[in-house]
C-alpha cells in the first residue's frame, strides 16, 4: 500500500466508527427486509439501504444533545445515535419491547433519551416540527442545533416552504437535510419539479443551501460540522441537499420497476460502505482486520436484535388505553429503562415557568419601526 | 364581581398565564403589533415582548407545526388561529402530529399546546367564513376541545387549557367577544371535561354551547311564561363529554333537547343523543329531539343566514315537541 500524499485530518477513532454505524445499519435493515419476506413485520417498512452516509456523517459531527427527527425512513438515524438495536428491531416486529410498545412500527421509532424525535409518516409532516424545536432552543437561549431530515418529493409540500420561510426569518438554528434519492415513491424528482436541485430552493428564503455527495460519510459529515457551526453563532438555517440513492425499493412492498437495472447497477459502484473502507485502508486508518472484527461483531449484535424481537411478547391489550391522554401527574415513558430495566439518566427537563428569562427579542422594536418608515405607515 | 368582556377574560387570562410561566407564548396573525384581530391580546406584546407574543406569516399549516414542535421540548405554545375556519390549513399538524404524539412516541412525548381561535356562525360572511367546525376536531382521540360560552368559563378553561399537558382545541365565540359576564376575581380556574348546569329546571333538559347557550336562556326564559321549567346544561367541554352530567340531568327531567350550531350528521349532537339512549332509554317519556344549523352551506343574505341558525323559536318548538304540547 502507497502511502498518502497528505495525512488524514480524521482520525481512526471516527473512521471506525463511522464504518461501525454505516455497516450496522446495512447489516439491520437487511435483515429487517428479510424478516419482512417471512411476515414477521408487517405495514409499510422503508428501507435505508445505500442511503447510510446520509446517517452517519451528520451524526459525528452533531453534538450529543442536538436534536434529531426525520421522515418514514427512519431506522438508520437512531441506530446511529445510539439507540438499543433490539428495541427498534421489536418495534418493527409490532412487540411490546420496542420504542413506543409497538404502537408506531417501522415509521415511528421515536428515541427521546438519544435526542432522536421521531419518524413521521405524513411526507413533510415534520419540517415544521423541526423548526419549532429550534425556536425552543433559541427561546431558552441554548446552542443547540435540531437537525431534521426529509426526502426529495417532501420539498414539494407547502409546509416546507412555509417553514423556511420563518426559520430564516427568525435565525432559528436548525439544518434542513434533504435526502435526495431521486424518487418519491416511483415518481423520478424531475419529472413533478420545476427545479430538482432542492437546494437551489434556499435561496428563496435567503438561507443557506448547498448540495452535498451522500454517498460520502466524510463529505457529509464536514458539510454538517460546518452547517452546526454556522446555525450555533445564530446565522440560521441551512439547507442540505444530499444527493443519495436507495439500492431497494421506496418500501418492501415496491419492486422499483420503474429505475433500469443499469442505474442500480452503476449507483452501486457508488455505495458509501466500501467507499469508507477503502478510504481508512489507504490513509493507514484501519486494517483489514479491523474492518473484519467490527462485521463480525455487528452482525452478532444484529443477529441479537433479530432474537429479541422474536421472542417478545405482544404488547398487552391494557396498553390500548394508555398514551393517548396525558393524565395529571403521569411521567413520560422512558424505553429503555421500561424495557430493560436500566436506569435512563439521559432524559430531557427544561426550566421551570419561574426560573426561565427570555432574553431573545424576536423582532426589536426599532427594526419593526423602521420597517413601517419603509413602508410609509409612519411620518 | 367585575364585568367582563369575552376578549378582556381571554386576555386576563393569557396575560396571568404568561406571567405565570415564562415557557408560555403566543403566537398567530395579527396577535403582537396590531393587538390581534379581534384584539383578544391587546396590550400584551408591549408587556411580555417579541419572543413571546409572535406576529406570524399567514402560514398556519407552517406555524400551527412550529409550535406543536416548542411543545415537544418542553414549551407550552397558545396558537392564536385568527378564524377556525383558516385552520382546516394547520389540520395535519394538530391531526397528524399534536394529537398522535403521545401514541406514536409510546408516551415518550407530551404536546402541551392550546390551538385557540373563534369558530361559529353569523356575522354576514358567507360560507368560507361562517361555520361551526368544533364536530370535527372532537372526533379525533388525543385532543381535547371546549367551547366556553361566558366570559367567566372563558377566562377560567382558557387557564386550564394552557396548564393542560395535552392539545386542546378552544373554540371562542366569534359573535361573543363584546359580549359582557362577570367574572370572579384573582385564581378562577375552570376545569376541563365538565358541563354546567346554568339554569335548573324539572321539565325538559336543553343541552349546548357557546353562542347557542344564549338562545337556549332567551327560549328558558320565554317557556317558563308558560309554565314550562327548562335546565339549561352547558357542556362546556366537547371532548371528553361530562357524561355524567348529561345523564344526571336528563334522569331528572325525562326529556332532552340538544341545540347545536353546526350540521347535523356526525355533529356533536348526535354523540349525547346516542350516549343518552344507551344509557337512560328508560327514563325517557319521549324521543330526544335535536336543534341544529340547516343541512347546507351559510348565506351571505341576511334572511338565508338568520333560517340556516337555530334560534330561540326553534328551541321552543323543540321543547314543546318532546313535551308533546301542541301548538309548537
Amino acid at each position: 500500500m502507497e502511502a498518502p500524499a497528505v495525512a488524514s485530518p480524521y482520525s481512526k477513532d471516527l473512521l471506525l466508527t463511522m464504518y461501525r454505524k454505516m455497516y450496522l445499519i446495512r447489516r439491520f435493515e437487511e435483515r429487517a427486509g428479510q424478516q419482512y419476506t417471512l411476515g414477521k413485520i408487517a405495514g409499510f417498512c422503508h428501507l435505508y439501504i445505500g442511503q447510510e452516509a446520509v446517517a452517519v456523517g451528520p451524526i459525528e459531527a452533531m453534538r450529543k444533545d442536538d436534536y434529531m427527527l426525520s421522515a418514514y425512513r427512519d431506522h438508520g438515524q437512531p441506530l446511529a445515535r445510539g439507540s438499543d438495536a433490539g428495541m427498534v428491531m421489536a418495534e418493527l416486529f409490532g412487540r411490546g419491547t420496542g420504542y413506543s410498545k409497538g404502537k408506531g412500527g417501522s415509521m415511528h421509532i421515536f428515541d427521546i433519551e438519544h435526542q432522536f424525535y421521531g419518524g413521521y409518516g405524513i411526507v413533510g409532516g415534520q419540517i415544521p416540527l423541526a423548526a419549532g424545536m429550534a425556536f425552543a432552543s433559541r427561546y431558552r437561549n441554548e446552542d443547540r442545533v435540531t437537525v431534521c431530515y426529509f426526502g426529495d418529493a417532501a420539498a414539494n409540500q407547502g409546509a416546507l416552504h412555509e417553514t423556511f420561510n420563518m426559520a430564516s426569518k427568525w435565525k432559528l438554528p436548525v439544518i434542513y437535510i434533504c435526502e435526495n434519492n431521486r424518487y418519491g415513491m416511483g415518481t423520478a424528482i424531475s419529472r413533478t419539479s420545476a427545479v430538482p436541485e432542492i437546494y437551489k430552493r434556499a435561496a428563496a428564503y435567503d438561507m443557506r443551501g448547498e448540495p452535498v455527495d451522500g454517498m460520502d460519510v466524510l463529505k457529509m459529515y464536514e458539510a454538517v460540522k460546518d452547517a452546526a457551526a454556522w446555525c450555533r453563532a445564530g446565522k440560521g438555517p441551512v439547507l442540505l441537499e444530499a444527493n443519495t440513492y436507495r439500492f431497494r425499493g421506496h418500501s418492501m412492498a415496491d419492486p422499483a420497476t420503474y429505475r433500469s437495472k443499469q442505474e442500480v447497477e452503476e449507483e452501486r459502484k457508488g455505495d458509501p460502505i466500501p467507499k469508507l473502507r477503502d478510504y481508512a485502508l489507504k490513509n493507514g486508518l484501519g486494517a483489514d482486520a479491523d474492518f473484519e472484527r467490527i462485521e463480525e461483531e455487528v452482525k452478532a449484535q444484529v443477529d441479537a436484535a433479530v432474537k429479541f424481537a422474536d421472542e417478545s411478547p405482544e404488547p398487552s391489550l391494557e396498553e390500548l388505553w394508555r398514551d393517548t391522554i396525558v393524565e395529571p401527574g403521569e411521567p413520560d415513558v422512558r424505553p429503555r429503562e421500561r424495557v430493560l430495566g436500566v436506569k435512563v439518566e439521559n432524559w430531557p427537563s427544561y426550566p421551570s415557568g419561574q426560573e426561565l428569562k427570555v432574553t431573545w427579542d424576536l423582532e426589536p422594536r426599532a427594526q419593526a419601526e423602521a420597517a413601517d418608515k419603509k413602508a410609509g405607515l409612519t411620518n | 364581581m367585575p364585568e367582563l368582556m369575552y376578549r378582556e377574560a381571554l386576555n386576563q387570562a393569557l396575560a396571568e398565564e404568561m406571567e405565570r410561566d415564562a415557557n408560555v407564548f403566543l403566537i398567530g396573525e395579527e396577535v403582537g403589533r396590531y393587538n390581534g384581530a379581534f384584539k383578544v391580546s391587546q396590550g400584551l406584546l408591549d408587556k411580555f415582548g417579541s419572543a413571546r407574543i409572535i406576529d406570524a406569516p399567514i402560514s398556519e399549516l407552517g406555524f400551527g407545526g412550529m409550535s406543536v414542535g416548542a411543545a415537544m421540548v418542553g414549551l407550552r405554545p397558545v396558537v392564536e388561529m385568527m378564524t377556525w375556519n383558516f385552520a382546516i390549513l394547520a389540520m395535519d399538524q394538530i391531526v397528524n402530529n399534536a394529537a398522535k404524539l403521545r401514541h406514536m412516541s409510546g408516551g415518550q412525548l407530551r404536546c402541551p399546546i392550546v390551538f385557540r381561535g373563534p369558530g361559529g356562525a353569523g356575522g354576514r360572511l358567507s360560507s368560507q367564513h361562517s361555520q361551526s367546525l368544533e364536530a370535527n376536531y372532537a372526533h379525533f382521540p388525543g385532543l381535547k376541545v371546549i367551547a366556553p360560552a361566558t366570559p367567566a368559563d372563558a377566562k377560567g378553561m382558557l387557564k386550564s387549557a394552557i396548564r393542560d399537558e395535552n392539545p386542546v382545541i378552544m373554540f371562542e365565540g366569534e359573535r361573543l367577544y363584546a359580549l359582557k359576564g362577570e367574572v370572579p376575581e384573582g385564581e378562577h380556574v375552570v376545569p376541563l371535561g365538565k358541563a354546567d348546569v346554568k339554569r335548573e329546571g324539572t321539565d325538559v333538559t336543553v343541552i349546548t354551547w357557546s353562542r347557542m347557550y344564549y338562545f337556549c336562556m332567551q327560549a328558558a326564559e320565554e317557556l317558563a311564561k308558560e309554565g314550562i321549567s327548562v335546565e339549561v346544561l352547558d357542556l362546556r367541554t366537547l371532548r371528553p363529554l361530562d357524561e355524567e352530567a348529561i345523564l344526571a340531568s336528563v334522569r331528572k327531567t325525562n326529556r332532552a333537547v340538544i341545540v347545536e350550531e353546526g350540521w347535523a350528521l356526525a355533529g356533536i349532537g348526535a354523540s349525547v343523543v346516542d350516549i343518552i339512549q344507551s344509557k337512560a332509554f328508560d327514563e325517557l317519556d319521549a324521543p330526544v329531539e335535536r336543534v341544529t344549523g340547516l343541512d347546507v352551506n351559510m348565506s351571505y343574505a341576511a334572511n338565508l343566514e338568520n333560517a340556516t341558525q337555530p334560534d330561540a323559536p326553534k328551541i321552543i318548538a323543540a321543547v314543546k315537541k318532546v313535551l308533546y304540547r301542541q301548538g309548537a
